[in-house]
């Protein structure tokens, strides 16, 4: 079955979006979803290697919205420069999730196997709590956060995802014309 | 050239070619009201805020070129949103200037203090706080060409009162002037794609029963010569939307009128029954299609239009081609020549006389006032087509009175109807009427508006008098909120819920007077040419004539809200004719 463009077939659409760095322009983003009635499932903002441009990248929920006409209306924002809708299949993706677990010494052994199994980072640790991190694709993290959660999360905050295209592989023909 | 925020931004505006200016002034915008003594452009002192926006708007509708206000902050701000939507609705080149309190207060809830981009971010095409007096050419220069090119629109500048204020260093600047834009994200589209234009003009060659579906965006493209070459060449009848009227003559043989909830039975049908709609410039409003899935259900859609975002909105095109209407329709008028011009048209006899018939069954109608009623709206309306110019502009407020005026007027030319179409605003006329006469003085300009409406807007009537706008105005007065009262009529039971407005309060003709205009009342059908007669005359005041009219009578034909098109109701007296 072929995929759509930027879908991944859990219903999200993730668009990247380049916009002007000016005050207020995150709102107009947010605002055009708000009152056409499209839903942002996550949202990341960081300028981009030039300073005049942020990059959002948008993770929208495709069930709700006519991604068409996203587009469409986003494109006709005057701050907004560039659209891209990302297909996963051919995307880079990764978020950042710290956790703070419950630990008690006679379980913290357990739960800094998991770190280890993940290749997580351990960024403070408490006398009952540890806190954690990691950075991988959105899959890797929600399973990462499902195996913590028996001891007990006290605390999360994850970044919402980032995403690039992957890089051609290929090498053109040398010897092509 | 050194000089202050406050005559940048007067000189910016002259720079762009502004001759008038509709605004109000107030505290944060004190200091641009002082080099505006010096400057060339004329300033038309309103009464309301809201006032200033509609007249712009009515200066735009008549002129083609971008309406200009200028208000102070808070209150005046938000008095002008209203407008601000209005224009954003019907696409209305404006720009709006807005005082804001100095930048260090902005966020501290100070005096006459509000979020002016924020709370009208959703109602411009763009808007800008603008932070340091030195933006101030470049901003203006910007918002004029956001304003004018691409889809048109509304644009809002929000100037804080310390880059204006000279008695403020952060005022003081060198004056530039701009030669370019950096809007890296902005690039109205001009010209269709040929191979598009191609498949259009094959997709018209082929069709039985084609109508061109004629919108806003004709007269927005200043491409009303381009669709009647397009008409003429194919023979294709036209539709004219309520944003379109006067974009099609209404007296061609082609033209069908005006469609939608309360289009005439013809262009309604003749869309149902098409097998090929040309929509150009028309964004298949709800009013125009009824119910989507019942609408034009056999035709293949050519959907040209400025804002890609319209294409496939509502329904899905075969041929979708994001251009300006007037490059595109030369463009296919070219592309048909190829194919062979009028000589690749197939005949359409039959179609041509399926709308004939209908022409003929079902024109519009209604009966005349018995003798002890009060005046037919639509009698006193075609007195009034029949007593003008024939270029006088006509601007509406909102209601029957409206839809009224769109059937039973002869629009023949472009730019001579003024109406609010998305949004709907009552009110809209009278102010509206103000900017299109000054805008166009040599014409002959009449507000036809409602008693619900006058009443919203009426004290523009002031302005009008003290500056030296002559216009006319058509009250009809039916002592109700019209419209409200036929939708309660015909799909409440007649249970009629807060409609009834009174019939001798105000008293118009002596609030006219008070108001500085000549005030002339009409009750018998023999006295309303005389009236008009009269007002006609007067060039030297405004001029306002209240026509005291039936209550009962309703707009017909009717789609009601959420039926399909099939469905249109039409006048009682017709209803038994075979369809």
């Amino acid at each position: 079955m072929s995929v759509p463009p930027g879908t991944d077939g859990g219903g999200t659409t993730t668009l990247v979006v380049r916009v002007e760095n000016k005050a207020g322009v995150l709102a107009r983003v947010a605002g055009l979803f708000a009152r056409r009635g499209f839903n942002i499932e996550s949202l990341a903002v960081a300028p981009t290697e030039d300073e005049r441009f942020s990059r959002l990248t948008i993770v929208v929920g495709v069930d709700a919205a006519p991604m068409e006409q996203v587009v469409k209306q986003l494109d006709k924002l005057v701050n907004v420069v560039e659209i891209r809708e990302l297909n996963p299949a051919a995307s880079v993706e990764r978020e950042l999730m710290m956790v703070t677990v419950r630990a008690d010494p006679a379980i913290r052994g357990q739960i800094l196997d998991l770190v280890r199994v993940f290749q997580a980072t351990v960024l403070n640790v408490g006398y009952d709590e540890i806190m954690v991190s990691l950075t991988g694709s959105p899959s890797r993290v929600d399973d990462f956060e499902d195996l913590l959660r028996p001891y007990g999360i006290v605390d999360v905050q994850r970044t919402g995802k980032v995403a690039l295209p992957k890089l051609v592989k290929t090498a053109p023909d040398p010897l092509a014309p | 050239m050194n000089m202050n925020g406050g005559q940048a931004l007067m000189k910016a505006l002259e720079d762009e070619g502004v001759d008038i200016l509709f605004g109000l002034p107030g505290g944060a915008i004190l200091p641009v009201y002082d080099p505006l003594i010096d400057s060339s452009i004329r300033h038309v002192l309103v009464r309301h805020e809201q006032g200033a926006g509609h007249m712009a708007e009515g200066y735009a509708h008549a002129t083609g070129r971008p309406g200009v206000a200028m208000v102070t902050s808070g209150p005046a701000a938000t008095n002008i949103v209203t407008p601000l939507c209005d224009a954003y609705m019907d696409s209305i080149p404006m720009v709006v200037v807005t005082g804001q309190v100095p930048y260090a207060a902005i966020g501290t809830d100070a005096f006459q203090e509000c979020d002016t981009t924020g709370i009208t971010m959703s109602v411009t095409k763009h808007n800008y706080l603008v932070t340091e007096a030195a933006d101030i050419p470049q901003v203006i220069h910007d918002a004029f060409h956001i304003a004018t090119t691409g889809r048109p629109g509304p644009v809002l500048v929000d100037i804080p009162k310390d880059i204006v204020d000279p008695n403020n260093p952060r005022s003081a600047m060198e004056w530039y002037t701009p030669d370019s834009h950096d809007l890296p994200g902005y690039h109205p589209n001009r010209a269709g794609d040929s191979e598009l234009i191609r498949q259009a003009a094959k997709l018209i060659c082929e069709a039985e029963r084609p109508v061109i579906y004629s919108g806003g965006g004709i007269l927005k493209a200043r491409a009303a010569e381009a669709l009647l070459e397009l008409a003429e060449l194919t023979g294709i009848p036209v539709v004219t939307t309520l944003m379109n009227r006067g974009g099609f003559p209404d007296d061609h043989p082609l033209c069908l009128g005006m469609p939608g909830m309360h289009g005439n039975y013809t262009a309604v049908t003749a869309m149902q029954e098409a097998d090929l709609l040309i929509a150009l410039g028309a964004r298949f409003d709800d009013r125009v299609t009824g119910k989507v899935a019942g609408f034009a259900p056999l035709a293949k859609i050519i959907h040209v239009d400025i804002d890609s975002a319209e294409l496939g909105k509502v329904r899905r095109p075969d041929v979708a081609i994001q251009g300006d209407c007037r490059l595109v329709i030369e463009d296919l008028v070219k592309a048909l020549g190829e194919l062979g011009g009028n000589e690749s048209q197939p005949d359409r006899n039959r179609w041509r006389s399926r709308i004939s018939g209908w022409q003929e069954r079902f024109p519009l109608t209604y009966e005349q006032s018995k003798d002890d009623e009060l005046l037919k709206p639509q009698y006193v309306l075609e007195q009034l087509r029949d007593a003008t110019p024939d270029d006088t502009i006509v601007a509406s407020g909102v209601g029957q009175h409206q839809m009224w005026t769109s059937q039973y007027w002869k629009f023949n030319h472009p730019y001579t109807w003024v109406n609010s179409g998305g949004l709907g605003t009552m009110g809209f006329a009278i102010p509206a009427a103000i900017g299109a006469k000054a805008g166009r003085p040599d014409r002959m300009v009449w507000a036809v508006d409602g008693d619900g409406c006058f009443q919203m807007t009426a004290q523009e009537l002031v302005t009008a008098a003290t500056e030296g706008f002559p216009i006319k105005v058509a009250l009809i007065n039916n002592a109700y909120l019209g419209m409200v009262r036929q939708w309660q009529e015909m799909f409440y039971e007649e249970r009629y819920s807060e409609v009834y407005l009174t019939r001798d309060v105000p008293d118009y003709k002596m609030w006219a007077e008070a108001l500085g205009c000549v005030g002339l009342r009409v009750e018998s059908p023999e006295e309303v040419g005389p009236a008009i007669a009269q007002a006609n005359e007067i060039n030297d005041q405004p001029v306002v004539v209240e026509f005291r009219c039936e209550a009962g009578e309703n707009v017909f034909p009717m789609v009601p809200a959420g039926m399909s098109n099939s469905d249109v109701v039409v006048d009682p007296s017709q209803q038994d004719r075979p369809r």
